[in-house]
């Protein structure tokens, strides 16, 4: 009590103090002083200087400069000899025999598995739908763009999948490329498989959020990423709280022809809480009894897996792409999926072309039985070609041949296999090599041909194909 | 910084017309009127401008106006919005104490202890306030999207959260929102002819990518028709319009680049922007100050940090503005591009076919040279009733698209009925096919343009953008309204766009109509009587045609300067 008060006082007799201080000091101090407290506050509020106001050039110099600066060319200049700037011509369809540069070929390049590119039956209601609606849509979905054939195309996915939903976009690519960037954002963590497509690593950038990429197919090193990021979970856990885990695969990979081990990944999606958004352009109307796709290959539920992507331009035959899953997740992409809203609708009689081919599809599984036989004989016969290895699995349609010794240069080594592509296309094989770009590609796949296996190529047009394919490796590797 | 350079003086004649006497300004803006003849420049500041408002440059009148929100109106929608904020709070917690039913689809079981996909304040709005006037869009149509389209009808039991199909179709509701501009979305004639002949021969697909064994003879007879059309040496079409934008602006800018965007700039520019690593700053919208400031700075400046000089300055604009009705001031933007050495990017999406004397878009419309632009970028889902979209531009730079366009390594290319519509309906518009048809739609389109929005000005409602835009924006404003508005249209069986947030700044709401050559003067009269009758209705003429005392008027370095005799 006595002490407090002797503080008290104390502090009084300070402040008195200084009043007294402050009476008795000559005024130019006080002055001085002043300027200096209005010095600093000025200090304290003033704006951090950014260096382009510390720059005082004057206007002619900034004139000078602008006068000086000369940017590069819009573009590099492009040899006319670029492997991919003279493409080859396909005049007429490119259906099962297609004439490629002026020559009539057997077709092993189109993505056409189940041989609906030219099925009358899918053309007649392309042609009836044209007849009813025209061409082109004229608007966005919300805009007037939604027919009722998308709405049933919606509906026929969805069953056809065993799924609650489904929504389609206009192109294949935007599909899992606006899909992705729907439901991951800043700060989101997605693992992703090095082969994953070029589609899939655009829908990555443009969601912005961590991207950790695992060894392909390899399940331990994905277990080993999300150890590593439940440790960090564990030390940040008001973040783990709101960061979304996403994996992201594919079915069938595009660049490598084998499948994804859905089922290890399942277990994985459950023991660490990731979703899994599975894309299926390869697998979709290829594996599984009635051509559902990787899930009805392994027997997964459906369920299991968050969001499925593939396109209707492979076995489907038509143009577009489509997600499936549970309602609670496609749904929000009907606002959300940026190639969904800002995009204009499929055109209708594409859409019906879709419709006709999973009518198809339905009619007849068999033929997904007959792909698989052709896929299985085609690689039988494609093994030990000298020089060549087949890349993928025995039941994938899209195969891959690649150099067994690579020349060490990609450039060479493109041009060795266009010279096989070449030998074949003058006896009536159509192949085509795989594309990418070089610079763009996270994880740039050895260049290869692709071999193509289609239900309407017969035994002996196989066989021909991997005859003619062994000849020009021996004639073209020695 | 300072005020526009030339301020302009001009006489009002009888050419300005409803606009004559009007003086808006919006956010800063203040509608321009530029007259080749009448022009006298006046320098009001210190700062030098060079040539970029020169209304010398313009070859006709350039009137656009975006009449300011009346302060009262703009209260009343702040209100609104309040209003179902606190209700949407209030539905939010009954939903959650199970008082009201809630109809969002739930996640499933297993997965409840997973990181939420979507966190709540997310779809707030979806939940709350779309959620209410949802019927509003995706409306299913099964006709053609000509002038006049049949819709699903359908109906809501649970307040917008699902619709079902009653099995009836509303006929002929006149179709005020397709970007139908020449009217070529047809299902008859010779387009529709010779696409089924294309159906039936080629099917619907093609299986595979242009650099690999999808490179149809279609295809390329599109590109070098595209090419002459639009009057530049090579041109490459894309399957989609979204798609060449977000596809194919990262093959032409990457990091140490510098891209300038309009700030309404539509999505797939932007995400095309953000796809190629450059850096990207944003101007005003179609504001050459903002747009010369950020290039002077730019080259002066060089990158940020290191101080090194850009690689290449890449500038992306629209020809029309899909949600202002705008047109950009491309005589200016080329003045601009060429003094600084930065190269133009136009997108032509909704002017392509739309404006110009020949249908060739923004760059005919002002009579300048195509080859001004760097790069000639459009789609051929709206004048041309198909879909996808094309670049234009120099041989070089269509040689490199060639070969490094993520479209054309990665995408499945143009299905070929499609390429056949986008032929047959280009040759029309040149007259190749023999005919005067596509001269005819393209006066009728111009016609119809100034006759509609002519009409909707002299009834006092808001009009925003250019006068010759058939895009033609009608302000709404308030959250009620928009829902309002678009039923009480259908009701009187015309079937308009009506947008609110986020497609629109918060307070600007509004309705769209997109006029179409294939409107008859009776359509338009209909629908314009009908417009008029709900805009009483619904209070919806705000318009004051008054002229604002200089004073007044906002006063920053976006404000251009205008004087009237």
């Amino acid at each position: 009590m006595i002490q407090t008060t002797k503080m008290a006082s104390g502090q009084q007799w300070v402040l008195v103090e200084m009043v007294q201080a402050f009476y008795e000091a000559p005024a130019y101090h006080l002055i001085l002083e002043g300027i200096l407290i209005l010095w600093i506050i000025r200090l304290l509020f003033s704006k951090t200087y950014k260096l382009q106001e510390r720059s005082d050039l004057t206007e002619k110099e900034k004139e000078e400069l602008i006068e000086e600066w000369q940017p590069e060319p819009l573009v590099p200049a492009v040899s006319n000899d670029h492997p991919s700037l003279n493409y080859d011509v396909v005049t007429g369809p490119p259906s099962h025999k297609i004439t490629v540069n002026g020559k009539e070929c057997i077709n092993f390049a189109s993505f056409n598995f189940l041989g609906l590119l030219d099925n009358e039956r899918v053309k007649q209601k392309a042609l009836a739908s044209l007849k009813k609606y025209g061409v082109g849509t004229c608007g966005p979905r919300g805009f007037y763009g939604t027919f009722d054939v998308h709405l049933e195309l919606e509906e026929r996915l969805a069953k056809f999948m065993k799924t609650e939903e489904a929504i389609i976009y206009s192109y294949g690519f935007a599909t899992i490329a606006s899909a992705i960037p729907a439901y991951s954002k800043r700060g989101d963590i997605v693992f992703v498989d090095e082969a994953a497509c070029f589609s899939i690593q655009k829908g990555l950038q443009a969601s912005r959020s961590f991207i950790k990429y695992f060894k392909h197919n390899d399940m331990e090193d994905l277990e080993r990423l999300l150890k590593e990021q439940e440790l960090e979970d564990q030390k940040n856990p008001r973040k783990a709280r709101v960061t979304r885990r996403f994996i992201v695969v594919e079915g069938l990979y595009m660049n490598t022809s084998d499948i994804c081990p859905l089922p290890e990944l399942v277990k994985l999606k459950y023991k660490y809480k990731v979703r899994i958004f599975l894309e299926e352009s390869m697998s979709f109307g290829v594996l599984g009894e009635h051509g559902r796709g990787v899930t009805e290959h392994f027997g997964v539920s459906i369920d299991d897996i968050d969001l499925i992507s593939a396109n209707m331009e492979n076995a489907v035959a038509s143009i577009g792409g489509f997600c499936c899953g549970r309602s609670f997740v496609i749904d929000h992409q009907r606002l959300s999926g940026q190639g969904y809203c800002f995009s204009a609708s499929l055109p209708p009689m594409l859409a019906s072309a879709a419709i006709e081919a999973l009518n198809i599809m339905e009619e007849d599984p068999e033929i997904f039985t007959i792909l698989r036989e052709k896929c299985k004989h085609a690689h039988k016969a494609l093994q030990d070609i000298p020089g060549l290895k087949v890349v993928g699995e025995a039941f994938a349609p899209a195969l891959h041949l690649q150099l067994e010794h690579s020349t060490g240069s990609r450039e060479s080594d493109v041009r060795t296999l266009r010279s096989i592509i070449d030998y074949c296309l003058d006896r009536q094989i159509a192949l085509t090599q795989a594309r990418y770009l070089d610079k763009e590609e996270r994880f740039l796949p050895p260049p290869s041909i692709r071999v193509v296996v289609t239900v309407e190529q017969t035994e002996e047009e196989i066989e021909k194909a991997t005859s003619c394919i062994r000849e020009a490796a021996l004639a073209r590797l020695e | 910084m300072t005020e526009s350079s030339a301020s302009r003086e001009e006489n009002g004649g009888p050419c300005h017309g409803a606009a004559n006497g009007l003086k808006e300004g919006r956010n800063g803006f203040v509608k321009n009127h530029h007259h080749p003849q009448k022009k006298i420049h006046k320098q009001r500041d210190e700062k030098v401008h060079h040539g970029s408002c020169n209304g010398g440059l313009y070859s006709r009148p350039f009137i656009e106006s975006f009449e300011e929100t009346p302060m009262l109106v703009a209260v009343l929608t702040y209100m609104g919005y309040g209003i179902l904020t606190i209700f949407g709070y209030l539905r939010d917690f009954l939903r959650a104490r199970k008082i009201e039913k809630c109809h969002i689809a739930r996640e499933r079981e297993e997965q409840k202890d997973f990181v939420p996909l979507y966190q709540d304040f997310e779809n707030f709005y979806t939940r709350n306030l779309y959620m209410r006037i949802r019927d509003n869009w995706n409306r299913p149509i099964c006709s053609v999207p000509a002038d006049k389209v049949d819709l699903v009808e359908r109906v809501s039991y649970d307040y917008n959260w699902t619709f079902s199909h009653t099995g009836r179709v509303v006929k002929d509701v006149i179709n005020m929102g397709s970007y139908n501009y020449l009217g070529f979305s047809e299902n008859k004639g010779s387009c529709a002819d010779a696409v089924a002949e294309v159906t039936l021969k080629y099917g619907a697909g093609v299986g595979s990518t242009r650099q690999e064994m999808g490179n149809l003879d279609g295809h390329e007879e599109l590109e070098k028709l595209v090419a002459r059309f639009l009057g530049v040496e090579s041109a490459m079409a894309f399957g989609m319009g979204f798609a060449t934008n977000s596809m194919n602006i990262p093959a032409l800018a990457g990091k140490g680049c510098l891209i300038l965007s309009d700030e309404l700039n539509h999505a797939s520019l932007v995400l095309g922007a953000r796809l190629s690593g450059s850096t990207i700053r944003v101007f005003k919208h179609n504001n050459m100050q903002s747009l010369e400031k950020l290039l002077r700075d730019a080259i002066v400046h060089g990158q940020p940090r290191t101080h090194r000089p850009w690689k290449k300055i890449l500038i992306l604009v629209e020809g029309i503005y899909s949600m202002e009705g705008s047109i950009i001031r491309l005589p200016e933007v080329i003045a601009l591009k060429k003094k600084y050495k930065a190269y133009l990017y136009l997108d032509e999406a909704h002017s392509i076919g739309a404006l110009g004397g020949r249908g060739r878009g923004v760059v005919d419309y002002f009579g300048l040279d195509p080859t001004d632009v760097d790069i000639m970028m459009g789609t051929f889902t709206k004048s041309f009733g198909a879909a996808g979209g094309y670049i234009g531009g120099k041989k070089e730079l269509i040689d490199y698209l060639r070969s490094h366009s993520h479209s054309a390594v990665y995408a499945t290319s143009m299905s070929p009925p499609v390429v056949e519509q986008i032929i047959t309906s280009m040759k029309c518009i040149m007259g190749e096919d023999g005919t005067t048809i596509g001269t005819e739609r393209i006066q009728q389109l111009a016609e119809n343009t100034v006759y509609f929005r002519r009409r909707l000005r002299e009834m006092g409602f808001i009009i925003y953008g250019n006068n010759d835009s058939p895009v033609v924006p009608l302000m709404v404003y308030m959250p009620a309204k928009i829902g309002a508005f678009g039923r009480e249209m259908l009701k009187r069986n015309i079937g308009v766009v009506v947008v609110g947030f986020p497609a629109t700044p918060i307070i600007e709401s509004r309705a769209r109509f997109c006029v179409s050559a294939a409107h008859t003067k009776e359509m338009l009269d209909q629908a314009l009587s009908a417009i008029s009758e709900v805009g009483d209705l619904l209070q919806l003429k705000y318009s004051r045609h008054r002229i604002l005392p200089t004073l007044d008027r906002p006063f920053d370095e976006t404000t251009y300067e205008e004087c009237e005799d």
